[in-house]
């Protein structure tokens, strides 16, 4: 038995939620009492690998071969596939980031067998994994088993692990390089490198109160509403994605996965479900106040302030406070 | 071009859930039921490259009798044809499960092109079109914001992390996977929905189509979320609830 964490980098950086996974890792490994193998996947890897080989794991392999230079599903999936059967882990984790999800279903696929997607908690029953995972858009948890004999594949949700509570190794952990027999060239989906549309005219980074809108906001001639509350405090006007899908405000003020992160004093989210895609790009707010006519919304989860409500009683109702106060 | 586009029929979005006996799933009885929303984009997408390089789309679907609702939306938007493989066990089924139905039903067909959701409202595996592309052995692209075809190749804007994109060029037969506001969606006609009436409508049992329904991914027990912070609710009157939130925000939390 041995847990196998894959990790994720790109151009020699970590992606940032690789050492969320391995945190996970460290876990799984500790609850089954097994060895915990680190993978790093590229090419021209070494100096990665050393740093993930600081880490408590037994070991780090290193998938470093010129056709894993740049990420390819076909390459990837491949050398992923020659890894698992040469150390034949029980269970293999991910983080779950983009890439993971262009890799990972595949990969599980192509060896028959199930990917347990964007978990945020695990447990094991018998030696057998029991994931939580977010169903119905977050607004509840399931406990997930498989059945199905070990590898069991899974990915851990941004967020859902920390990866300042990654352990330090007493000693640097071995490293080994995988002998992958791989063509180059062979990969027919190919990505040409990563552009940005246009540089954020807005830096909502540095803003200190962000109000932001969701779809509650129903009409984008309600959007100034939100604005003159943006206004009266102060603050930046931001949104969830399908407001900037839409149109109704620039994309430069999206906030979530796809847009910015965002760290302000007060994030104040109006008729905002709390997806994780949203969540991940505003949780670091030191105060959250969520106003949503659904209780049982996900962002609730995340509020320091809550309010069950018809956002359009309690926006007017907040600007006349705020200007009678002044 | 030979079009696929997989729709998912999920609860409407305000459902008000309740579980069921076992408490593995939501109750279906008093729900509406609708199009999975992502999946109202990847129809657009498939509706506009008809439109654009001639062809048929056909819409697929694999859930319970109520589904086929879902595939004659699609066809009232201007699918050509319909296609739902019928069994009670895809509502909760795994994304590997439903996705050898898809398979089964699509590998029989000449097909250009297959388009899905990135992930569904209910189960949220984020993973069907992935896997339904492995097992059709054909290249897939995902997180798409534009697909430009030509010469039997697929050149696309593929949505990476924090507001970078990347063009991926893909040789056809392929899969993609489409990212919710690639485009604006049409709304069905009533003459779309009296037309839906004449279009192809092709039922499969999983029997029919050779396979098995094996799901090896399943829900133990479903319940609420913990929270992760204490939450302090205010309630009252916009206005009490206004004046209470400035005076938390100045005095307990100081951020104003
Ligand atoms: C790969 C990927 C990347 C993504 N990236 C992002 C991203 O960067 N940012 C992002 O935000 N999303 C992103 N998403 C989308 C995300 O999954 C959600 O779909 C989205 O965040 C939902 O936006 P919302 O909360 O505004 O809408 P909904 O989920 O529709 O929620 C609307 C909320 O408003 C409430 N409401 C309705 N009317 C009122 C009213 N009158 N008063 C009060 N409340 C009301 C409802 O109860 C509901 O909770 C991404 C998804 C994927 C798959
Ligand atoms: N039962 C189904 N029938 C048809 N398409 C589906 C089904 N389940 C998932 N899909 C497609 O796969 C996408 C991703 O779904 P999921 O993997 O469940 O998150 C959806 O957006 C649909 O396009």
């Amino acid at each position: 038995m041995s847990v196998l964490v894959v990790t994720e980098q790109q151009g020699g950086k970590w992606h940032r939620m690789s050492f969320e996974a391995v945190a996970a890792g460290q876990e799984a490994a500790a609850a089954l009492d097994c060895p915990l193998r680190l993978a790093v996947v590229g090419s021209g890897i070494a100096g990665l690998a050393s740093e993930a080989a600081s880490k408590r794991a037994s070991e780090v392999v290193t998938l470093d071969h010129p056709a894993l230079a740049g990420y390819s599903a076909d390459a990837y999936a491949e050398g992923l596939r020659q890894t698992v059967r040469q150390l034949d882990p029980s269970l293999v984790l991910f983080p779950h980031t983009y890439q993971v999800r262009d890799l990972a279903p595949k990969l599980a696929a192509s060896l028959g067998k199930v990917f347990v997607s964007d978990t945020v908690g695990m447990r094991f029953e018998e030696g057998r994994p029991v994931f939580v995972r977010q169903l119905f858009q977050g607004k509840l948890h399931g406990d997930v088993a498989v059945e199905d004999a070990p590898p069991y594949f899974a990915s851990v949700q941004s967020g859902a692990y920390r990866a300042d509570s990654v352990s330090e190794g007493d000693a640097a952990a071995p490293i080994r390089a995988l002998e992958l027999s791989l063509d180059q060239g062979n990969a027919r989906t190919r990505a040409e490198a990563p552009y940005q549309d246009a540089k954020d005219a807005v830096d909502l980074g540095s803003a200190d109160i962000i109000v932001s809108v969701g779809r509650g906001i129903q009409d984008p001639g309600n959007i100034p509403q939100a604005a003159k509350l943006a206004k009266a405090l102060g603050g930046e006007l931001a949104a969830s994605r399908p407001i900037c899908d839409n149109g109704w405000l620039p994309l430069d003020r999206q906030i979530g996965s796809s847009g910015q992160t965002v760290a302000p004093s007060l994030y104040l989210a109006l008729g905002i479900s709390g997806a994780i895609q949203h969540v991940v790009g505003m949780k670091g707010a030191k105060t959250i106040v969520a106003v949503n006519k659904d209780s049982g919304a996900p962002i609730f989860e995340i509020a320091d302030y809550g309010i069950v409500a018809d956002l359009f009683e309690v926006v007017p109702a907040l600007i006349t406070a705020i200007e009678s106060a002044e | 071009m030979n079009i696929f586009v997989c729709v998912k029929q999920v609860m409407a979005r305000d459902s008000v859930l309740r579980l069921n006996e076992s408490q593995t799933w939501a109750r279906d009885d008093g729900l509406a039921f609708e199009m999975n929303e992502p999946d109202t984009f990847a129809l657009e997408e498939a509706l506009r490259l008809k439109e654009r390089h001639g062809g048929q789309v056909v819409a697929v679907t694999a859930g319970p009798a109520r589904a086929a609702s879902t595939v004659r939306e699609a066809l009232a938007k201007g699918a050509d044809r319909g296609i739902h493989v019928e069994d009670d066990r895809y509502v909760q089924a795994d994304a590997f499960a439903t996705a050898r139905a898809l398979a089964a039903a699509i590998r029989r067909e000449p097909h250009d092109l297959i388009l899905t959701g990135l992930q569904s409202d209910d189960a949220g595996f984020g993973q069907t079109g992935v896997v339904l592309a492995e097992l059709l052995g054909l290249p897939h692209a995902t997180i798409i914001m534009e697909i430009n075809a030509a010469g039997g190749r697929l050149r696309c804007k593929r949505e990476l992390e924090a507001g970078w994109f990347q063009t991926v060029t893909l040789p056809q037969p392929a899969l993609l996977t489409i990212q919710s506001g690639i485009n604006k969606v049409r709304y069905a006609t009533l003459m779309g929905i009296k037309r839906a009436r004449m279009k192809p409508f092709q039922r499969y049992s999983p029997d029919e189509l050779g396979i098995e329904v094996l799901v090896q991914q399943r829900v133990r027990r479903l319940y609420q979320p913990q929270q992760a912070k204490q939450t302090e609710f205010l309630e009252g009157s916009g206005q009490e609830i206004a004046e209470q939130l400035l005076g938390k925000l100045r005095f307990e939390a100081r951020v104003l």
